[in-house]
């Protein structure tokens, strides 16, 4: 019982919004009804519903790198690609038998992150900050997209996994739990589902206790006033690097998802309107809480989805006009204003009771 | 035993000799203060000290060690702590957060919870905790800072300008902190341009003009030196 109101009591804190029995009985009742829908549901809508959750996680990584930490990066499609061709190379080339391609997951993973360490460790030791690690970042992604259209030519394999230049690459096994009776393929319906949900209950509660830690309160700080933070005794360029890795980890699952998702992946993923997407979702939502980001990324995603309907150049339009609006009405976020809002209101309700 | 030497300091920026061959030693326990007129190298200096600026040439030592090549979170990790001129707040959060992320290091759950609400006191915030820090009066941000810069426990604490903004009264109680800091042990370098604080504290008071230690001595010393009041005290502050 103890423990239970101690994990309760490190979920909450002054860096995310949402605390107390009522905000936890409604994440309970969210999370009860997100189980339930696939019952009431068809397999291609369920898969459809995986697909808006897969973008999620490159949301919060820029919610943890941009929003609370202070820097705003390009390179989360960076790191998204990586890890999605790295799945689809490390799978085509060992099979999906005996469980590998969740080791395929882990491993594609650890290359984003290996690679946002050797990245973040040039920007943050070498003292490139503000607009010039956007920019960097930037020039970083967009040299992976023009890399990777250009490997159409049969020599760019690597193994028996061609690279296929524009077009991309496909046919990577799903992700496989083997079991006695014949393997579970999770493909893009209600087995995929439950799979990414639970991931992403684990990755928002995760990464709530990480920002109400004492670490998350370094990371806010060093976004307020770096010299300030330096001057309390924090190595301030590892704490910037450690959250840079952890947001390319989060963005390198993205990838793997998305892969798997769709069982393919093209360089125009790393591209320019790629890498801007995330950043108004989150930007829009409230960039600097996890829970506006998760709500915000949906709502902007699904809309998005409707408009396309109409056509993709309309839904790209909305998204700019979205943006400035948000800049406008609520440079903190639509939904991180409501939010906040609608928490005046409830504590003003309590005080005239 | 001196707990901070400078040794032959220089810094230039481009053409400007704004540390110009600076030589200090500070004894353990003292509280000294540095002065002299706008633009004579004295915020510079402290950056020198924490590591925010290198020098072209010369040598830092902080209790025996020579700290001139160390990183500035490790100059801090060997007891140095300042409050800026310009106060270096975290702006976007509020006040009970700013001291909580100076004490976190040192305390945990309960205990910090109660350091942070001494503290307050102590600032004479508490009204203000949940205030958002960028919102606090020019003097309020003042008394955080300070008190986040003591929750450290540093030996040497350096203060740039710790009144600026306040009224004289507020000036004489910060004197008198400062003073009770230092009965517990902490030795203070102060830059201040306000000489009733200058009398109230120092035991020693340092002169720099144009990058150079222009004087040295006791305040009585200083305030009679001729010299001195040409360069600096005889403007406007004597
Ligand atoms: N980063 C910098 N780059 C270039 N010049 C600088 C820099 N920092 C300070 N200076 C110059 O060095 C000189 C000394 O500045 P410093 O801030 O040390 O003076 P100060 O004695 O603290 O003055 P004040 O009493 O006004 O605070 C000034 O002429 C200033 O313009
Ligand atoms: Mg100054």
């Amino acid at each position: 019982m103890n423990g239970l109101v101690s994990l309760f009591r490190s979920l909450e804190g002054s860096q995310t919004v949402g605390r107390g029995p009522g905000f936890w009985a409604l994440f309970a009742i969210v999370l009860a009804i997100a189980c339930a829908y696939p019952l009431f549901s068809d397999g291609y809508t369920v898969g459809n519903t995986v697909y808006f959750f897969v973008w999620v996680f490159i949301a919060l990584s820029l919610c943890l790198i941009w929003g609370y930490g202070g820097s705003l990066s390009f390179g989360q499609t960076a790191f998204f690609g990586i890890a999605g061709y790295g799945y689809g190379v490390l799978t085509i080339n060992f099979g999906s038998a005996y469980g590998f391609t969740f080791v395929a997951l882990f491993l594609a993973i650890g290359m984003a992150a290996m690679f946002a360490l050797l990245l973040g460790y040039f920007m943050f030791f070498g003292r490139i900050a503000g607009v010039f690690l956007g920019i960097v970042t930037l020039a970083v992604t967009l040299m992976l997209e023009r890399f990777m259209a250009q490997t159409a030519g049969p020599e760019w394999r690597i193994g028996s996994a061609r690279l296929n230049g524009f077009n991309g690459m496909s046919a990577m096994p799903p992700l496989t739990i083997p079991w006695p009776g014949g393997p579970i393929v999770l493909i893009a319906d209600i087995g995929l589902y439950y799979f990414v949900l639970g991931l992403l209950v684990l990755v928002y509660l995760g990464l709530r206790i990480l920002m109400n830690s004492s670490f998350g309160n370094v990371i806010v700080a060093i976004r307020e006033n770096p010299e300030r933070a330096e001057m309390l005794g924090y190595d301030i360029r590892k704490y910037q690097l450690i959250t840079f890795v952890i947001g390319a980890a989060l963005a390198g699952l993205s990838g793997v998802l998305y892969t798997v998702w769709g069982q393919y992946i093209t360089p125009s993923s790393m591209g320019m309107t790629a890498a801007s997407l995330p950043l108004i979702w989150v930007a829009v939502g409230g960039r600097s809480d996890l829970t506006s980001t998760v709500i915000g990324t949906l709502v902007v995603l699904a809309a998005f989805q409707a408009l396309t309907i109409y056509g993709s150049q309309y839904a790209l339009v909305f998204m700019g006009v979205l943006l400035v609006l948000t800049v406008l009405i609520a440079p903190n976020g639509l939904v991180l204003g409501v939010m906040n809002w609608l928490s005046r209101l409830i504590s003003r309700y309590r005080g005239a009771k | 035993m001196a707990l901070l030497e400078l040794h032959d300091l220089n810094k230039h920026f481009g053409g400007l000799h704004v540390t110009n061959s600076v030589n200090l030693a500070l004894e353990a326990g003292e509280i000294h203060c540095l002065i002299g007129p706008n633009g004579a190298g004295k915020s510079t200096l402290f950056r020198l000290i924490l590591g925010e600026h290198h020098p072209g040439s010369g040598n830092i030592f902080f209790a025996g060690e020579n700290i001139t090549a160390l990183k500035s979170f490790a100059r801090i990790h060997r007891g140095l702590s300042v409050k800026f001129q310009v106060p270096g707040v975290f702006k976007g959060l509020s006040a009970r957060q700013n001291l909580e992320i100076a004490l976190q290091s040192r305390h945990r759950g309960a205990e910090l919870a109660q350091e942070i609400d001494r503290l307050l006191a102590f600032l004479g915030l508490e009204a203000e905790q949940v205030q958002t820090a960028g919102n606090l009066s020019h003097g309020q941000k003042q008394w955080l800072e300070i008190g986040m810069a003591i929750s450290l426990k540093p030996r040497l604490l350096l203060l740039d300008e710790p009144t600026a903004g306040m009224s004289p009264e507020e000036t004489h109680m910060t004197g008198e902190m400062v003073q009770r800091l230092n009965a517990e042990g902490m030795t203070v370098l102060a830059i201040e341009h306000d000489m009733a604080f200058v009398r109230q504290v120092a035991r020693r008071v340092t002169v720099l003009h144009l990058g150079q230690v222009f004087a040295q001595g006791s305040i009585q010393q200083i305030v009679a030196d001729e010299r001195v009041a040409a360069i600096y005290l005889g403007q406007a502050h004597a």
